[in-house]
């Protein structure tokens, strides 16, 4: 196996384009600088240009404009040497159905010259979960089983770089922490792990994340950075009678934006233009009872929307 | 209060697998029903069955009047049904997927058009009549993919996943949708994976295993499990699965 050598970058992009028919922009002019060993995710909805930009990255379609490298290796004119040694993920299952689990990893495996015993001890503790069913189809698993057989097709030849697309896409939350588990065990090998996902909590899991909307980043940076960065100040309210607790908030000029969050509602405040004991008499004034007005520190859910806010309004 | 659906020890059996297993809950008019479990649990079977897709092995079951074994095709024409996957027809114009579904759920063609009219007028829609599916924004086709799914009012509507990969703010003003139908008497039974959105519900069952380990409003169960969140509790009962997916 040809094996390059280690790069400032896992992933460095300029100025990246790439349109679909006339109208469709999926990527516009973006950069982004991945440095290894750390766990980098693309955080944003469906439709926002995720898997554009990683089949860019995997060499399997090309960008209209830009460049891009792959652990230093240009993905036009050194797309073999990034094949060879980048795990990637799609995010639909592409497999062979009609293989068994043993006979999928076994031809990924040979596929790039090596064997499942070479580097077992790298996929041994997800492997392990699906091994006792090693000779049924792959389109017999259920959905969990087919991931972690995908997962570890993907490691079968010990990348430097896993690049995975949406993995935990209409997985429910225990299986998703697990699956982040995996993930977190995967980079103390040292593997460098660029991840797309559409679930804003999962942020808090990576060491740096890429917002990404409508094919333009939002921000790149650490999630506690990106936290503090946030400008507004904002407000978790609690009240018992909670449908009209947004149409009340919406009333106020001060209040720049409310939101649903769980089991509380939470308001941006223009420049501190309302205090929490001002906004509790308003609210009780309107009929609100049990009420609660505590300034928080904001998710990077809201971080997110806020920045998506300003976005629209450019 | 009137009861959209009353379910009795439903079951579903696929050989010798008890994907459903004794299954009951009621959920009462005007009620939004969050209906949770991990992967593999049997929610998909069981939501298969209220809608009249799949017989159960045994069990009763009726929704919006019917019953579920022996008037399946009156429970269909009597519900409404969105998913984010497939919800409407990318390449019909925003009238013509209203035509398309009010025709299969059976509202009569007079009905439709006033129907139609009445519709864009409300969602604000009228100058996108005859505008591609496909070149709304997200949020708009939300909107529209919900008003067709409950187009002929239907007691009941099921969302399957409604907001999967749907970005934050598109998410939150969906629910709003559905609170505003709710207020106009229509019950929502909802499927999430988002738990945030757990706590949107009036009432909230979690299944696990095949079986409903757990059903009450979310302030309840929170209580009950000694968890400040809805996800807490997913990860204390979930965990117990001893037929996970994985």
């Amino acid at each position: 196996m040809t094996n390059i050598q280690e790069s400032e970058w896992a992933v460095k992009c300029e100025k990246l384009s790439k349109t679909y028919k006339p109208d469709i922009q999926a990527l516009k002019n973006i950069d982004l600088k991945v440095s290894p060993h750390q766990i980098f995710g693309i955080i944003g909805p469906d439709g926002a240009g995720k898997t554009t930009l990683f089949r860019i990255l995997t060499t399997l379609i090309l960008a209209d404009e830009g460049k891009a490298e792959v652990m230093g290796c240009d993905v036009v004119t050194e797309y073999e040497k990034i094949r060879r040694n980048i795990g990637y993920m799609p995010g639909r299952f592409s497999l062979y159905q009609d293989l068994t689990v043993e006979e999928n990893l076994k031809f990924f495996a040979s596929v790039f010259g090596t064997t499942i015993e070479e580097n077992y001890d790298l996929i041994k503790s997800i492997y392990q979960q699906i091994e006792p069913f090693k000779n049924r189809r792959a389109g017999q698993l259920s959905g969990g089983m087919k991931q972690k057989l995908a997962l570890s097709c993907a490691l079968i030849h010990k990348p430097k770089l896993l690049i995975l697309d949406e993995p935990t896409t209409g997985v429910d939350p225990v299986s998703r922490k697990e699956f982040w588990e995996m993930l977190r065990q995967l980079k103390e090998e040292g593997i460098t792990i660029l991840v797309s996902t559409a679930y804003m909590d999962e942020a808090s899991l990576c060491d740096a994340i890429a917002l990404i909307l409508d094919g333009e980043f939002l921000k790149i940076d650490t999630p506690e950075n990106i936290v503090r960065q946030f400008e507004p100040t904002l407000y978790s309210i609690r009240s018992l009678q909670r449908s009209k607790l947004l149409t009340d908030l919406r009333g106020l000029p001060a209040i720049d934006s409310c939101y649903a969050f769980g089991e509380s509602t939470h308001a941006t405040v223009i420049h501190n233009q309302i205090s929490p004991e001002a906004l509790k008499k308003y609210l009780s004034e309107k009929g609100h009872t049990d009420l609660e007005v505590v300034p928080i520190a904001p998710t990077v859910e809201d971080c997110f929307m806020e920045l998506s806010k300003q976005m629209h309004q450019n | 209060m009137e009861n959209v659906i009353e379910v009795n020890n439903l079951t579903k059996k696929f050989g010798s697998f008890t994907a459903v297993d004794h299954i009951s809950f009621e959920v009462k008019q005007g009620e939004i029903f969050g209906f949770l479990g991990a992967n593999g649990a049997g929610k998909t079977t069981a939501m298969r069955m209220l809608c009249g897709l799949l017989p159960s092995t045994s069990g009763k079951g009726l929704v919006a009047g019917y019953d579920i074994n022996t008037q399946s095709e009156q429970v269909k024409r009597n519900i409404g049904y969105m998913s984010q996957k497939f919800a409407l027809y990318e390449d019909l114009k925003v009238w013509e997927n209203i035509r398309l579904y009010g025709g299969i759920y059976g509202v009569p063609e007079p009905q439709i058009v006033s129907k139609t009219n009445d519709l864009l007028k409300r969602l604000g829609f009228e100058n996108e009549r005859n505008t591609l599916v496909n070149s709304l924004p997200l949020g708009w086709k939300q909107k529209l993919a919900f008003s067709v799914a409950i187009f002929h009012e239907p007691k009941i509507v099921f969302l399957d996943e409604p907001t999967g990969g749907v970005d934050p703010i598109t998410r939150r003003k969906f629910w709003e949708l559905i609170y505003e139908a709710t207020d106009r008497g229509i019950t929502v039974f909802v499927t999430t994976h988002y738990m945030d959105e757990a706590e949107y519900c009036d009432r909230v069952s979690m299944m696990v295993d095949g079986h409903i380990e757990a059903l009450d409003t979310p302030k309840n169960l929170k209580q009950m499990f000694h968890a400040d969140t809805m996800n807490e509790v997913f990860q204390k009962l979930a965990r117990k699965a001893q037929r996970s997916d994985s």
